[in-house]
């Protein structure tokens, strides 16, 4: 997870248009010309910075600042002079919408985090020891708030080698990854809750154990049959999706693990410090 | 629970699952068989609402300079701001054009549509108000028209020609009711200009209609009564409420020159749209298909019950996506592969403890009663946590959003059905059966 949290400092989250604002084109090329060319017929425009990026057979992603609807035109024309073309898609934001964009993504992750702690909290409430509701809610977040750097973290070193843009598919992505990977961690504590009752307890440790043994089939079983979608998207599905995938894919890798391997001992963990703390 | 009950139920559900097969796909098309089937042609039939992404169109946002308009007028123009907005879109034969109000801002998307461009250039117009007064030969052309209807023959003619009179001499415009009648009127404020041109006009026209034109198109002519110096006059005409409503919106839409800005613009080729959705539905397929395979490898029968199940979920969900109907967007349908491989999840977690139960020795329907109940807290609680963040993300997301939340949330409400419903009624078939008793099967 460190290296997860010096990555993103280190490298700067590489956010998409939808965040900065800006355009995107993708268009294709009966002829595809080389980046340069490509700079060198736009560059009367006034563009400032435009990334040229080449994708698929024939096909070409520019990036560049926001711009009207005159100069869109005028662009498709000028490389039109160079290769008929074809405009697949065509994206402008404004620097408004995305810095808006930006809160209410942030809003809406802190939003899910603490929704997610109450209801937990609230399910698990008749689980008093050793650990209350309240603290099982605890971990599922801070297990989840590690299911979700890693994945953030992954596409900070894609985005700085391989211009990976940080867009809202892939914060979708990562919600999704919250909601889903909760769902494992709910299933684990679910069978220490009912161990708990149903079996004589008296040593945390073993009943974490047990439990966990108990559960580790299904854990994998399920992980894998999400997976086996989720790669069958990333291999076949189109573009747009592939980043979407690659996240997803990453996620519920890392939350299946960290459901098993994380949670229980960062649980056991703080009630050995609890305890500690009352005995001393 | 007695056999009967079971058998039953497990026969509805079959009926149902070939019904709603039927209206996602109409069966009698198959070739072949098809053709027996034909009696089930009283399916109505339907096709999927799909988003912008899947079959190419454009997503507009604009923004209302609303800046120089009272706080208490700001809703009012928005509205015929959306009004005129909608109207001009509906020229360009769009399917189903999508006008919306945010805030200060109109969303607009227009599904498949060629040219953006021009799009873009008839909506950024700010509306256009005028009055309009009969022609000369006002009565021929009434007839010429009238008999254009009638036979089919030759071309419609205006009856009315412009005059100075347009929007920008328009104050403003609110809904009235007469004293005596209590009918609805349109109160209209012209400025001092305004007032002197109306007056002419109106005393031009006592007794003759007076029509009101935005952007071209014909909205009321309302006889004139009298001549009208004071500027203030009403438009009485029989209207309802609502009428009165529109119209004074649309007059004051027309009246105030609203700018709009457009601050983001996003549109997808056809092309790129119809390859997305194949390259989706394939990579859908495979993955059902993968799923399929390891139920079956690794659970063996219960594995075989589940798939059943699974495809019965996936047949009931693309019915409730088209009943409903759902727009599916690229992340709709990731959504929908997502929550396919949760539903698998509820019947592995009841297979996982009806096995468990197997292991201590209970029989067959004992073991799958307290398989099915141990494992409920697991799937109830689950499932709401998804369905909690899908909600999250409806509620705060964009439409690239709103689509993959709505099909993950109905995806997984299905999907506990589906897997506690079915795949349960499924296994209880065979409960004190002989099948059942062959332990290794299961």
């Amino acid at each position: 997870m460190a290296g997860s949290v010096f990555s993103v400092l280190y490298f700067g989250l590489k956010p998409g248009i939808d965040f900065t604002g800006g355009s995107i084109l993708e268009i294709d090329f009966e002829a595809r010309p080389e980046n340069q060319t490509i700079q060198e017929k736009l560059k009367d425009l006034n563009l400032a910075d435009i990334v040229v990026q080449p994708t698929g057979e024939k096909g070409v992603i520019i990036r560049m600042k926001e711009i009207d609807e005159n100069t869109h035109q005028e662009i498709i024309s000028k490389l039109g002079e160079l290769s008929k073309v074809e405009e697949k898609r065509f994206e402008s934001v404004g620097p408004v919408i995305g810095k808006e964009l930006k809160q209410k993504t942030i809003i809406l992750i802190i939003f899910s985090l603490i929704a997610l702690l109450i209801y937990i909290a609230i399910s698990f409430r008749k689980v008093t020891w050793p650990v209350s509701g309240f603290q099982y809610g605890i971990i599922s977040i801070v297990t989840l708030a590690f299911d979700v750097s890693i994945p953030i973290g992954i596409l900070t070193i894609l985005g700085k080698f391989y211009n990976v843009q940080f867009n809202i598919p892939i914060v979708t992505a990562l919600l999704t990854i919250l909601g889903y990977t909760i769902n494992d961690k709910v299933i684990v504590f679910d069978r220490v809750r009912e161990n708990i009752s149903r079996i004589k307890h008296d040593n945390f440790e073993n009943l974490l154990n047990q439990s966990l043994n108990q559960i580790l089939t299904r854990s994998l079983s399920t992980g894998s049959c999400t997976l086996l979608v989720l790669f069958a998207i990333f291999f076949l599905g189109g573009e747009t999706l592939r980043y979407f995938s690659l996240t997803l894919i990453i996620g519920i890798i890392v939350g299946t693990l960290s459901s098993l391997f994380l949670a229980p001992p960062l649980l056991l963990g703080w009630l050995n410090l609890s305890r500690r703390k009352t005995s001393s | 629970m007695n056999k009967r009950r079971v058998y039953i139920i497990v026969i509805i559900i079959f009926i149902l699952a070939f019904f709603a097969g039927n209206f996602v796909y109409p069966f009698y098309k198959i070739p072949g068989i098809g053709g027996y089937l034909n009696f089930l042609k009283f399916i109505p039939e339907n096709s999927f609402k799909l988003g912008l992404d899947l079959q190419g169109g454009t997503h507009l946002v604009y923004e209302a300079d609303l800046s120089n308009i009272a706080q208490e007028n700001k809703s009012q123009s928005m509205e015929g701001l959306r009004d005129v907005i909608e109207r001009r879109v509906n020229y360009f034969g769009v399917a189903e054009p999508l006008v919306q109000i945010q805030g200060q801002r109109l969303i607009v998307e227009l599904a498949g549509i060629i040219d953006p461009v021009e799009a873009i250039e008839q909506i950024g117009k700010t509306p256009f108000l005028e009055f309009r007064e009969e022609k000369e030969n006002y009565e021929e052309i009434l007839e010429n028209n009238q008999k254009v209807l009638e036979t089919g023959e030759g071309q419609f003619e205006e009856p009315f020609k412009p005059t100075p009179l347009t929007g920008k001499y328009l104050k403003g415009a609110e809904i009235g009711s007469d004293q005596t009648t209590y009918q609805s009127l349109v109160l209209l404020e012209f400025n001092e200009e305004g007032a002197k041109i109306f007056g002419e006009l109106t005393s031009k026209n006592v007794g003759k209609p007076l029509a009101i034109y935005i952007d071209g198109i014909l909205i009321s002519a309302p006889v004139v009564q009298e001549a009208i110096s004071g500027g203030k006059a009403q438009i009485s005409g029989k209207f309802t409420l609502n009428e009165a409503k529109d119209l004074a919106s649309n007059l004051n839409a027309g009246a105030l020159p609203v700018p709009i800005k457009l601050i983001s613009q996003q549109s997808v080729g056809p092309t790129l749209g119809k390859i997305s959705l194949e390259e989706s539905l394939k990579a859908g397929a495979l993955g059902f298909l993968a799923i399929l395979c390891f139920m079956i490898i690794f659970y063996r029968i219960p594995g075989f019950f589940a798939s059943i199940s699974l495809i019965i979920y996936v047949v009931l969900l693309l019915s409730f996506f088209k009943l409903i109907p759902v727009t599916l967007t690229l992340a709709g349908i990731a959504g929908f592969l997502l929550s396919m491989g949760m539903a698998v999840d509820a019947n592995i977690l009841i297979f996982s403890r009806f096995r468990e139960e197997l292991k201590i020795g209970k029989d067959y329907l004992n073991a799958l009663e307290e398989g099915s109940r141990r494992a409920w807290p697991a799937i109830r609680d689950g499932n709401m946590t998804t369905i909690l963040v899908g909600l999250i993300l409806f509620a705060f997301g964009t439409s690239f959003v709103k689509g993959f939340a709505l099909t993950l949330i109905i995806g997984n409400l299905v999907g506990m059905f589906t897997a506690i419903v079915i795949t349960n009624n499924f296994l209880r078939v065979f409960a004190g059966n002989k099948i059942g008793k062959i332990k290794w099967l299961w």
